[in-house]
């Protein structure tokens, strides 16, 4: 990069002349103690070393209006897909809506092949303090502030999990608000699309277990914070769980989804985030099993 | 040594020798001697230091290794913000202040400062605000020993700080902390700009004044225009959480974005604030240990003066993550790089200065070539981070705290430990002990190399700041490790300074007037200098008038336009 290359070139230019001066002028012993010869200034070197970083600025200028062009100001294709994005205390909520989908704390999107370019433009707000959403391999980051609507967009070209965080402090567990962003090939992400628009499954045959979850899950406040799509639960202030167990993680990243770590994740969110919103539902050990057999079964 | 006798001093009558324990401590606390008040800014500033400090060691602990478990979120989240707070407000600030109050009256001849009360006033009110910050330790939630401290980062971005979000009082304590050292600097800063302007001696002309009193001129103007809005925020700031105000309540329609601008419209001419004074004694110290006279003194000025200007218009640098827009960030982009030109130009005049001299290394100067090879090093990162695509990348990342600790430790700290050294003899009579200091240097050096390199490599990595803990296997841990293992090294070199300074304060050599042969005037008068400084005003014909007494032969003033 041209920034990198133009400080290093500076760097090794001023540093050497510096280091070869201190060893060159050192005082020695054998030196007569007269005063070395003052020197007073010079006009002429003074606008030298004026005007050629002068220079030097306005060629690094130039070439960042370019890249600030090319990414903040090209028009939206119409090939685009749209995904809002809403930072939460201490996870993310995303949803499609062209496709009618919610889901929250991993962003799956299609790549983008050069050609034919389908890139992912986010709207990005907040629904309490200031976020930002950083996945380093993607793009850099932008911030999700509240009552204030910021976009960006992404464009990966090869398939993978990209990892990131949120990179604004918003609070006590800021460290564990993780990104991931899988980035599909379109076959893939059309069927996970297809998938996530579903209603959540209701009828469990044969898992008693699973079918008496729901109905504590039904019965208790989770449905107060938490949105099941197809169910009463209908809350928004904690993160969608129609298809929890379609994902690889919990809590926004730090936990992976084992119907051990959802169980004791249930019983006290704090033993495994301190400081998450969510409350110690305070449930019994049997309730505990069910709900987590439940949440187990919500593909 | 040569000095000019009649700049000797009468007698030293008034001094504290033989008298009772209590009244010197009361002569301390009722003081309006600009030696004293400076005395106590920085003693005071080095206790801050010292627990600053402190604060960073346990940070660096707790990320030494990936999961770990040695402090609470909660708990690091309040040592980044107390760390942060009190770095910038209670031992930056008033450390150089207190340089300044020491030595600008000495340097331009003036027996004390304009406003000695005003003066008292500020360094008390500076003092009480770093009192009271710390008290929400046992305050903070309002209850007796119930509290804790504020947890909402060094730039306390809205709306984490309105009371929905931050119930209890610690960020009240934050607010009214910052608020007070606030009205402490503005008085300050007037009290050095009247000074300077208006107490100079006989002879000395604006363009007769040394480097150092010219940067504390900016310096203190540019804390007028940036501390006054900060100032003013924190006011609104607690407007919005007990009187019902919306200046920053984004629920109800207030603006996150105007705190950050209100925010950083302080914060970054405040980077400048810090630097400058470290600028100034650079320009006092490099020439003397180069013994050679200051290349291109105007230029110096103009591009001091310029800085000054300049780092108003840079402040939005640090929002280019919020989404201004395209203008907007391509303005700041220009903005903060056309600063890295004046900036260059002070790099360039101190090593044509080095350059054909004969350089002593003695301790203060040592510290000056770490500080010109460290400070060459952050202007440049700083020149990156200046291009805004860069800045979306890395912005928030570790390469950022790096950056702008390479500037505060790696430029400003050692700089000021250069002064330390350089001075110490002018205010206690006593030389400080090189041994002690050597080790004391090459320890601190190591040490902010193994933390400040390091720690650019996670952020380029993508890890960000502020954050408790991470997992495994993100390529992070060994980084973080040798970063920590730097902090304690820092740490020990830091205590060795404080002990030489005890040490040397009993124990040190003799210094005499003028223990390394300098030019400017306070080294005309005795260590430590009489409590008027001049027994009779000094007369100057030139920059240096030392030098003009010691070398009547060719006295600067014939080559000075």
């Amino acid at each position: 990069m041209l920034v990198l290359s133009i400080t290093l070139v500076i760097f090794l230019i001023v540093a050497g002349l510096l280091l070869y001066a201190l060893i060159r002028f050192r005082h020695k012993e054998t030196d007569s103690n007269r005063e070395p010869a003052q020197i007073y200034g010079s006009n002429q070197i003074e606008l030298s070393w004026t005007v050629i970083p002068i220079l030097i600025v306005v060629t690094l200028f130039l070439t960042t209006t370019r890249v600030i062009l090319v990414t903040e100001a090209i028009p939206k294709p119409a090939s685009a897909m749209d995904v809002t994005v809403i930072g939460h205390q201490f996870w993310w909520e995303y949803s499609y809506p062209k496709l009618g989908v919610v889901t929250a704390n991993e962003l799956h999107v299609p790549i983008s092949d050069p050609a034919s370019p389908t890139p992912t433009y986010l709207t990005m707000s907040s629904a309490d303090v200031s976020h930002s959403f950083w996945v380093p391999r993607l793009a850099g980051k932008m911030d999700l502030i509240p009552n204030r609507v910021n976009t960006m967009w992404i464009d990966p070209q090869a398939t993978g999990l990209y990892l990131g965080q949120c990179a604004q402090y918003c609070g006590t567990q800021h460290a564990k608000m993780l990104l991931r962003v899988y980035a599909q090939s379109p076959q893939d992400f059309a069927a996970w699309i297809e998938q996530q628009k579903k209603p959540a499954q209701q009828e469990f045959p044969g898992n008693a277990a699973a079918t008496e979850g729901q109905t504590v899950f039904m019965k208790n406040a989770c449905i107060n914070c938490h949105t099941i799509k197809g169910t009463v639960a209908t809350g928004r202030f904690g993160p969608d769980l129609t298809h929890l167990a379609s994902r690889d993680t919990i809590a926004s990243g730090p936990i992976q989804n084992t119907p051990e770590n959802l169980r004791q994740w249930v019983e006290d969110p704090n033993s495994l985030k301190p400081g998450s919103l969510m409350p110690a539902m305070h449930l019994n050990d049997h309730d505990l099993d069910v709900i987590t057999a439940y949440l187990s079964q919500l593909h | 040594m040569t000095t000019t006798p009649v700049l000797e001093a009468i007698d030293e009558t008034l001094e504290t020798q033989g008298r009772p324990p209590l009244n010197v401590i009361y002569e301390w606390l009722t003081t309006v001697d600009h030696k004293k008040i400076g005395l106590m800014y920085i003693v005071y500033a080095l206790i801050f230091l010292v627990i600053g400090g402190f604060e960073a060691i346990l940070m660096r602990i707790q990320l030494a290794i990936p999961n770990n478990h040695f402090v609470s979120p909660q708990v690091f989240n309040q040592l980044f913000t107390m760390h942060g707070t009190t770095m910038v407000f209670f031992m930056g600030m008033p450390i150089l202040f207190g340089m300044g109050n020491y030595l600008v009256p000495l340097m331009i001849g003036a027996r004390d400062m304009a406003f000695p009360r005003l003066n008292a006033f500020s360094f008390w009110v500076s003092a009480f605000a770093g009192l009271l910050l710390y008290y929400s330790y046992i305050g903070g939630s309002g209850l007796y020993a119930a509290g804790s401290a504020p947890d909402v980062g060094w730039f306390a971005y809205a709306p984490l700080t309105s009371k929905v979000f931050s119930p209890g009082h610690s960020t009240d304590y934050w607010t009214l902390a910052v608020f007070l050292s606030g009205i402490g600097s503005i008085g300050t800063a007037l009290n050095i700009v009247t000074t300077i302007l208006c107490m100079r001696c006989k002879g000395m002309k604006m363009s007769r004044m040394p480097l150092l009193p010219w940067l504390y001129l900016v310096m203190s103007g540019l804390v007028f225009v940036a501390v006054s809005p900060l100032t003013a925020a924190q006011v609104m700031l607690t407007l919005d959480r007990y009187l019902g105000a919306h200046f920053f309540d984004t629920q109800a329609g207030g603006s996150a974005i105007l705190w950050m601008h209100f925010f950083w419209i302080f914060g970054h001419p405040e980077v400048y604030v810090l630097v400058l004074p470290a600028f100034a004694f650079a320009n006092e110290i490099i020439p003397v240990f180069s013994r050679k006279a200051m290349f291109g003194y105007p230029a110096m000025v103009a591009a001091s003066v310029s800085i000054g200007f300049i780092s108003l218009s840079v402040w939005a640098h640090h929002m280019f993550t919020a989404g201004l827009g395209p203008a907007g960030n391509t303005f700041f982009v220009f903005a903060t790089m056309v600063i890295s030109v004046p900036t260059g130009i002070k790099i360039f005049n101190w090593l044509a200065t080095i350059w054909g001299g004969k350089i002593i290394f003695a301790v203060p100067m040592m510290f000056m070539v770490a500080f010109l090879f460290q400070f060459l090093i952050a202007g440049l990162t700083g020149i990156m981070l200046s291009a805004a695509p860069f800045n979306w990348q890395l912005s928030a990342s570790y390469f950022v705290v790096a950056h702008f600790h390479y500037v505060l430790v790696g430029a400003i700290v050692f700089s000021l430990f250069s002064a330390f050294y350089y001075w110490y003899p002018k205010v206690t009579g006593k030389m400080m002990d090189e041994t002690l200091g050597k080790w004391h240097f090459w320890l601190f050096l190591i040490g902010f190399h193994l933390t400040f390199d390091f720690m650019h490599v996670p952020g380029i990595l993508g890890m960000p700041r502020r954050i408790y803990t991470y997992e495994a296997g993100r390529g992070w841990d060994t980084l973080n490790f040798i970063v920590g293992v730097g902090a304690i090294f820092q740490a020990i070199g830091t205590l060795i300074l404080v002990y030489n300074m005890i040490h040397s304060y009993y124990k040190g050599k003799q210094a005499g007037h003028d223990p390394w042969d300098a030019w400017t005037l306070e080294w005309s008068v005795p260590s430590p200098p009489p409590s008027y400084n001049f027994a009779i005003e000094p007369t100057v014909s030139s920059r240096r008038p030392l030098w003009d007494l010691k070398h009547p032969e060719d006295p600067d003033s014939d080559y000075e336009s």
